[in-house]
């Protein structure tokens, strides 16, 4: 692990203090029917955990910039500042304010208009790829690390997809195995 | 000559006798030549008929031995199976990249010879259009960048079989597999004869053609009897599910560094582990089910 291949140049620096916290797997939309429900308040019974969010550095709170600024919901370019955001997830049809809630600006929001944490960002991510959040609650889809009979750390969906651009980026491979040869 | 007959007779020195009288005087003196150390790991039995006792007296030696060679504190344990645990691996190739992160992770784990080099993990390259197709795959790939257009990645480790042939073959039982389902090999009863490297049918056995040669700064000094203490020139090793990480509850080293997330692993037995979940929900596939060898490690398409 030499290199984290997350978003390229963010760390996640500004939420040290918030270290570990739970997952709230039992509350949201799993349930549909009762053995399944059943089976996610067992999931938070056990201890899985999450590392904070990966923000920028000096990116978060968002408020602290945009507390001032007047609100503007026209689709644009954007050119003073975000201009390193170039968006490739469904460009066509969304844009910022999509996810990023314009009243709060530290929080995320779904399309019904719920506010969702950052910390919470799989809800958000889950609204249209259900199945990959159904495998990621079950350990299936993404890194899990820890003990395989006990607590558990998962990472956050924008870990290793930039929400912004999440396809998977592909990195360069370790040297290949020597052929074999005359033994020295 | 009579004489000598008559006196000789109640001896009785037939061929026989001579023989072995003079193969045990000889081996006497070659042992009582030879250290106390070495003399001690001459005399060892293998691990499964040693008592817990002698168990100790050797992990004491090893850890002495390890220690003076390599100049770092080395623990050696023997930590026996957590009840009712029965491992299984499965691997998402849909998930793959053939970043060969999980290879060179698998090296500084398990302490694989560096020169020459060994890997207990083997990532295949293949082409999307042929599907699974061990002949023509490629073990050398070198990218700038993976994964390669029209290619998937198919590691190969040991598939730690529930009727393993290297086991079946082994002439000396150095190799057996443990009540958690690990093929383990006790590499100070091994012969090096390398019979169970020609029956397996993944390559996953190897052999210490040379003297095992490890950086002392990188070795890993957490090591367990049956897996990753450093071997012997002659002896063959093969992937043990990180036995020494995954007896004490932790995930194999594979699975905490593969950047995908491609990796899984869990117990069989636990109908709420990782591994159930794919078995019950996901396509999965077992490499050469034809040869009912009966693997532990699955392939599945996670999509």
């Amino acid at each position: 692990m030499r290199r984290f291949w997350f978003i390229p140049g963010l760390i996640l620096p500004i939420f040290a203090w918030l270290s570990y916290f739970p997952l709230h797997v039992a509350s949201d939309q799993m349930s549909d029917s009762g053995e399944k429900t059943q089976q996610s308040a067992e999931k938070q019974q056990m201890d899985i955990q999450i590392p904070p969010p990966p923000f920028s550095e000096g990116i978060f709170p968002c408020s602290e910039c945009h507390a001032d600024m007047e609100v503007n919901l026209k689709r644009r370019k954007l050119v003073e500042f975000h201009e390193d955001i170039v968006l490739k997830h469904d460009e066509k049809n969304r844009w910022c304010m999509d996810c990023h809630d314009a009243n709060n600006r530290d929080m995320l929001h779904s399309a019904s208009g719920e506010l969702i944490d950052f910390r919470e960002s799989y809800k958000l991510c889950g609204q249209c790829h259900g199945p990959k959040l159904r495998d990621w609650k079950a350990g299936i889809h993404g890194r899990r690390t820890g003990y395989w009979n006990g607590r558990k750390e998962y990472l956050l969906c924008a870990h290793c997809h930039d929400p912004h651009s999440p396809k998977f980026k592909s990195m360069k491979p370790e040297p290949p195995p020597k052929k074999p040869g005359p033994i020295k | 000559m009579s004489i000598l007959k008559d006196i000789l007779s109640p001896i009785k020195l037939n061929r026989r006798t001579f023989l072995k009288s003079a193969a045990v005087t000889s081996s006497a003196v070659a042992l009582s030549a030879c250290t106390k150390e070495t003399r001690e790991e001459l005399l060892q039995k293998d691990f499964r008929s040693m008592s817990k006792d002698e168990i100790a007296k050797v992990i004491q030696r090893l850890e002495e031995k390890y220690a003076k060679e390599y100049g770092k504190k080395f623990s050696v344990s023997a930590k026996e199976t957590i009840p009712h645990t029965f491992f299984g691996y499965a691997l998402d190739i849909s998930r793959c990249i053939g970043c060969r992160r999980c290879v060179y992770a698998c090296v500084e784990e398990n302490n694989q010879t560096k020169e020459p080099q060994l890997h207990w993990i083997q990532v295949l390259e293949m082409e999307k259009e042929l599907g699974i197709d061990l002949i023509h795959s490629n073990l050398y790939y070198d990218h700038e960048e993976v994964p390669y257009e029209g290619h998937f990645y198919l590691p190969v480790q040991c598939q730690q079989c529930k009727n393993p042939p290297c086991v079946k073959v082994c002439p000396v039982g150095a190799t057996w597999t443990t009540s958690d389902g690990i093929v383990v090999v006790d590499y100070n009863w091994c012969i090096g004869c390398r019979y169970c490297m020609a029956a397996c049918p993944y390559g996953a056995r190897h052999y210490n053609w040379g003297k095992v040669k490890l950086d002392t700064e990188t070795i890993n000094p957490n090591t367990h009897y049956l897996g990753n203490r450093p071997r012997y020139k002659g002896a063959v090793e093969k992937c043990t599910f990180c036995i020494q990480r995954v007896r004490e509850g932790r995930y194999p080293k594979c699975v905490e560094v593969c950047p995908v997330g491609a990796r899984k692993f869990g117990n069989l037995l636990d109908e709420k582990s990782e591994i159930r979940y794919i078995l019950e929900n996901k396509r999965v596939i077992i490499l050469k089910e034809e040869l009912n060898t009966q693997p532990k490690f699955y392939y599945f398409y996670g999509t």
